[in-house]
């Protein structure tokens, strides 16, 4: 059976359509579903094996980005979601839903130590293709792919991941909770523009201490094959990164 | 009731990016000795709420945990050294962010009664007040929304008050032609004298006085930016005389083109292509200058805004799935003192519009994905922002049509006293007046509203919930209601339509141009489930009248009628204008040379790419998500470093089909100086050209006219539309191309003490062609070297009105500016489109501003691979080098071709009648090389070619 997919909109979700279908290439069974058929108790998470909480500007990412959906969540889903978790659920928030994973706590999901994703160093929204290193992590999605050098694009305005300070960090590192971090092209070094954003230790992404939850800012839904890579026509692209990454929760889910 | 005011700060030691930025635009805007710079974000809360609840609402909601501190009622930073400037909208304006607050503080259980915000920036400077309170002015604050204070502003604010009705009648029966004058003046009707006369006689047979709500929805219905008046007006020019321009140049055209895979033209919203056998794809481009030009951010964004909705409100709503954006503004290195006074500096204009666009398309989920900008000064009082929505739409939702029975509805957003006059202000030209007189015609957007409101009516559509909709644009609900209603008649009852605050008069309802809402028409047995399905999302639904079918346009408040108009005399009363249009003259233009004669060919060609018509776009490129809806397959920049200029997008409509659309732009304003008719052929070519570069099939490739022009009541300007507009027909006729849709903006012009600035005459050409497999997708980077380059086309020297003249200073002889020839070009367009099909071509670029030397280069540093030019094969024939590599003439493409593919290129391009000629190859290095035979003319890096390319426009 394909695992059921529950792509989560709110108001200012805009890469759910996008999202669904990478879910179904992936193998999965994907259903758009707007926040308030899960606040009406017309639809419940723990029907689902996969969360994905898609990009976008949810209520415009007026205040933050990200943080009046997460101040949602927190106070009508807290429970729901606890539990979609303790059953072995898989979440994935991908650029805003990352946003709100980290807003809400559920990422890094240590307690005591609260991250932020907040505004670029370059103070604007920047749309572009990143390369990344997929970190040796405890992330279940990325099992199959860990220690590659891959691309993606990135489109945001706010991803510059900061722990509250050093101490934060290092607990968050050394839980092997970083998941993707943004490189030079070949691996080394990432600097401007090729960290989009100035995070702390070019983080790109990470999951909570289970590997279960994962929240990045470059766009997997948006690389599933290879027209949609900016060199296909010099001939790149044959490898569609962002599909192996869904894939790898699909495969997880499958194993549930 | 309580009021508390939350001051968020990033904490003190962090760095403040926003508040850096603004210190660095205060130091630009001439203030002196800004040494830094820290932003206190400003929420002012009431209701019922306690302290603690206010502690709560700061800590867990408006301040981030890690990098923010915040307070309540006091400052938040300490504020020693520091000169404090506030700034707050005024009360009435558009805050986007009160809504989502609201949701956000009752998800933490509490109920907010009004929230508002503002901005404190704290400036450590040496600077007295005044003179930072002068430069904030200029670049962190607009007047027309928004005002200053050194002082905290109070956060309570007053209710506004509520409407007392009562019916205000105009005595028109009894005014003289001056006075009739007079009042359409006062009211900003922009009705002229003969259009008063025709309504007074329409009232005098009626045997009573207007309405003043009547009198207003006439001059909307008729305003220029409603019916074109101009263009289907009669006009004398030649001798001859034009029975309605459109229809006898760019109409026709179309008429006589007859393509059968046009599905709807002209006669809705967007034109309608087919795209495949369930689908059709519908392309629209507007413009919204005035607005633009008064305050940028807000204007822009809801141009891009009311473009959307124009394809929501084509047929039974398209979905829209890519955005287009050209800008024309001033030059933004201009001084202060050489902006006219009343108009905002061209730096403010352009980033203020590319933030409006971006904040706006990014919300909307909707990629940008091709543009094009244009610098001249004549545009600094009068800017041009043309945006352009691209949809696809199932066959079965093309038509529509209003049944008598039909229940009103609108869906969206809630009417206030936004843009009201937006219509016939369009029609006026700007001033240093226009600020104050017309502040009330800017809208400022809120892109989330209208992205819940698309997404139910996409929903309702499916569900064939609806049987018409239109957009609320200019005129409001004025103009959607009296379009749906046109055939049919409509009743409303103004009451019922739901408002941002009370007192607004019954006019004000109807006329008001609030933005994010629709109009739909719904069967009464259908009624229930949309309001549900709109329910289901928390957007608003409000039935508000019905369609009648007695013809006739009646409007009610509450048990008062307040018009009664013929829907027939709405649509058909109008006179039509008579206008006089003579030859148009040439405009002599000097320009400040950055070269002299004596500058090498290298140093022309770094100072051509350096032009700023020409340099790279990619600041404004980046700060738009190109890529959300994963459709974007030929990006707008391209090559080894995703940084070359791509000649258009394409995109994928339908996920996992193979079958694309790509969209492309012409627009050549300098050109319209020596010969309207030129500028407007070249720009249909270049709109055609650029699309079969990227691999459209020319024989499925349409068009958009959309004309921006001066005052044409001036005979010559006139005389240069007639031009231009025969040109649109002379070229498409043969192309094959046909319009689909169109719209022209007159009077763009600014009066000021110098006198009158008329913009250049711009004709914005938009192509949207289908791309019949995704392999045929072409980019412009060079892909390896030992390549063959081929120049495809015929050169001839023509530099007149090109770049290269201008970086020398000059313009040039009206004899040589680029000249169309349609039947080479049609040519060219299908042995390039024959070879790409073939898998010949490794890349291909189409030669436009600079020429070759610029196409070529631009080739090389997207690719990162070295080029040699070897313009021999031109000089042979008689051309100067400048000439071989600088002219500008139109329907040339520049080729890659793998060595061993020549001679099938060299075949497809002979029995295709194009000419080809072998002009270099890429080499191994990093070096651009301009060559004629034996002379080396120019050697340079790629890095240093780049550098001059990428830098003029990187803020």
């Amino acid at each position: 059976m394909k695992p059921p997919v529950i792509v989560l909109r709110a108001a200012g979700s805009n890469c759910d359509v996008e999202t669904g279908r990478a879910f179904e290439l992936a193998g999965g069974a994907p259903e758009l579903v707007h926040i308030n058929r899960l606040f009406s108790g017309e639809k419940h998470l723990g029907d689902y094996a996969v969360l994905a909480i898609p990009g976008g500007f949810t209520y415009g990412d007026d205040i933050a980005a990200g943080k009046v959906l997460a101040a949602e969540i927190t106070s009508r889903l807290q429970d729901q979601l606890a539990a979609f978790l303790d059953k072995g659920g898989l979440v994935i928030g991908i650029c805003n839903g990352f946003q709100v994973l980290v807003k809400t706590g559920f990422l890094p999901g240590i307690e005591g130590v609260p991250a932020t994703l907040t505004h670029n160093d370059s103070q604007r929204f920047e749309a572009r293709w990143v390369h990344l290193r997929v970190e040796r992590s405890c992330c279940l999605w990325t099992r199959r792919i860990a220690g590659e050098l891959i691309t993606l694009p990135v489109a945001h305005g706010e991803g510059k991941f900061m722990a509250r300070d050093e101490d934060a960090f290092s607990r968050i590192r050394e839980n092997s909770q970083i998941v993707f971090a943004y490189v030079a092209p070949g691996g080394g070094e990432a600097v401007y523009p090729q960290d989009p954003n100035g995070s702390t230790g070019h983080v790109a992404g990470i999951c909570d201490p289970g590997g279960r939850v994962l929240g990045l800012m470059p766009h997997p839904e948006r690389f599933v094959e290879k027209y949609q890579h900016p060199r296909m026509s010099r001939g790149e692209g044959a490898e569609a990164w962002g599909l192996k990454i869904i894939r790898g929760g699909i495969e997880v889910a499958l194993d549930l | 009731m309580a009021w508390y005011r939350v001051e968020v700060a990033i904490t003190p030691g962090l760095a403040d990016a926003e508040g850096a930025a603004a210190a660095a635009d205060l130091a630009s805007a001439g203030a002196a000795g800004v040494a830094d710079c820290r932003v206190v974000r400003i929420f002012n809360v009431s209701g019922d709420i306690s302290r603690r609840q206010a502690e709560s609402l700061a800590a867990d909601l408006l301040a981030d945990k890690v990098v923010d501190v915040w307070s309540i009622d006091r400052p938040v930073l300490s504020e020693e050294g520091s000169v404090p400037l506030e700034i707050a909208r005024h009360p009435g304006v558009m805050d986007p962010a009160a809504q989502s607050i609201r949701r956000g503080a009752a998800a933490l259980g509490i109920a907010l009664d009004d929230v508002w915000t503002g901005k404190r920036y704290l400036v450590a400077s040496g600077a007295a007040p005044d003179s930072l309170m002068a430069a904030a002015r200029r670049v962190l604050l607009n007047e027309v929304i928004e005002f200053l204070s050194v002082d905290r502003i109070p956060p309570e604010r007053p209710h506004p008050g509520g409407y007392e009705f009562s019916l205000v009648a105009v005595p028109l029966l009894r005014m003289t032609p001056d006075e009739m004058v007079g009042t359409s003046r006062r009211m900003v009707l922009s009705l002229n004298p003969a259009e008063m006369g025709v309504i007074q006689e329409y009232f005098r047979t009626l045997g009573r006085d207007p309405t003043n709500v009547e009198l207003e929805t006439l001059a909307q219905t008729w305003s220029e930016h409603c019916v074109h008046k101009t263009l289907k007006g009669i006009i004398n020019y030649k001798g001859r005389t034009i029975d309605n321009l459109l229809k006898s140049t760019i109409a026709r055209a179309t008429a006589e083109i007859n393509a059968p895979w046009c599905l709807s033209v002209f006669v809705d919203n967007a034109g309608v292509i087919e795209f495949d056998e369930g689908n059709g794809v519908c392309f629209k481009v507007e413009t919204h200058n005035h607005p633009s030009a008064i305050e940028p951010y807000g204007g822009a964004g809801t141009g891009i805004g009311g473009v959307i909705r124009d394809i929501l409100g084509t047929g039974l709503g398209a979905r829209p799935i890519a955005n287009t954006d050209v800008f024309c503004f001033g030059r933004p290195d201009s001084s202060y003192d050489d902006v006219p006074r009343g108009a905002l500096h061209p730096e403010r204009v352009m980033k203020g519009v590319v933030a409006g666009v971006r904040d706006y398309g990014n919300r909307m989920g909707i990629p940008t994905v091709n543009g094009a900008v244009c610098f001249d000064e004549r545009y600094t009082g009068n800017p041009l922002v043309y945006c352009g929505t691209l949809g696809i739409i199932p066959r079965w939702a093309v038509a529509k049509q209003a049944r008598p029975g039909d229940i009103i509805v609108v869906v969206g957003g809630r009417t206030g006293r936004d843009g009201i006059h937006g219509a016939t202000f369009s029609s006026v030209e700007l001033s240093e007046e226009s600020e104050t007189v017309s502040s009330g015609a800017v809208q400022i957007g809120n892109a989330i509203e209208e992205k819940r409101m698309m997404d139910c009516l996409l929903v309702a559509r499916d569900e064939k919930l609806y049987s018409a909709v239109t957009d609320c644009g200019a005129g409001g609900l004025s103009s959607a209601v009296g379009e749906m209603g046109e055939h049919v008649g409509a009743e409303v009852h103004l009451e019922k339509v739901p408002l941002k605050y009370a007192g607004l008069s019954y006019t004000e309802i109807w006329i008001s141009e609030a933005q994010e809402r629709m109009v739909l028409a719904v069967p009464p047995d259908r009624l229930d489930r949309l309001l549900a399905v709109f329910a289901a999302e928390d957007v608003e639904a409000t039935p508000i009248g019905s369609f009648t079918g007695d013809g006739m346009l009646r409007l009610f408040y509450r048990d008062d009628r307040v018009a009664e108009l013929d829907m027939d005399f709405m649509h058909n009363g109008l006179p039509r204008l008579h206008r006089e249009a003579s030859p148009p003259q040439v405009i002599l233009r000097s320009h400040p040379s950055v070269i002299d004669d004596s500058a090498s060919v290298g140093r022309a060609l770094v100072a051509v790419l350096s032009e700023l018509n020409v340099a790279g776009k990619q600041w404004i490129i980046r700060q738009y998500d190109h890529e959300v809806q994963a459709g974007t397959l030929l990006k707008p920049l391209a090559g080894v470093n995703d940084d070359g200029p791509s000649d258009g997008a394409v995109m994928r409509p339908v996920p996992g089909r193979n079958l694309g659309v790509a969209l492309a732009v012409g627009i050549n304003p300098l050109y319209g100086d020596l010969s309207p008719y030129q500028m407007a052929a070249n720009a249909v070519d270049e709109a055609v050209r650029n699309a079969v570069a990227c691999g459209a099939d020319p024989e499925r490739i349409a068009i958009l006219d959309n004309f921006a022009w001066g005052n044409t009541d001036d005979p010559c300007q006139l005389g240069a539309l007639v031009e231009a507009s025969q040109a649109c027909y002379d070229v498409a006729t043969v192309y094959r191309t046909p319009f689909i849709s169109g719209k022209d903006s007159l009077h763009n012009e600014f009066e000021s003490e110098g006198g009158r600035i008329s913009i250049p005459y711009t004709l914005l050409i938009s192509a949207v062609g289908i791309v019949e497999n995704l392999d045929f997708i072409t980019s412009m980077d060079l892909k390896k070297p030992g390549s063959i380059l081929y120049l495809v086309g015929d050169t001839r020297p023509e530099l007149s009105a090109g770049h290269y003249l201008k970086v020398l200073g000059r313009q040039g002889d009206p004899a040589g500016v680029p000249s169309v020839r349609p039947l080479d070009g049609v040519k060219t367009f299908a042995a390039v489109a024959s070879a790409i099909r073939q898998d010949l071509v490794l890349a291909c670029h189409d030669l436009s501003e600079g020429g070759l030397a610029v196409a070529a280069a631009e080739m090389a540093f997207a690719g990162m691979i070295g080029a040699v030019i070897d313009v021999s094969p031109l000089t042979e024939k008689s051309l100067r080098p400048e000439e071989a590599l600088f002219s500008e003439t139109p329907s040339r493409f520049l080729v890659e071709v793998a060595p061993g593919q020549c001679p099938a290129f060299e075949s497809v391009l002979r029995n295709h009648g194009a000419p080809a000629f072998p002009v270099g190859r890429s080499v191994p290095g990093g070096v651009f090389t301009l060559v004629d035979g034996d002379d080396v003319l120019a050697e340079e890096k790629l890095e240093v070619i780049k550098a001059a390319w990428m830098s003029p426009l990187d803020y």
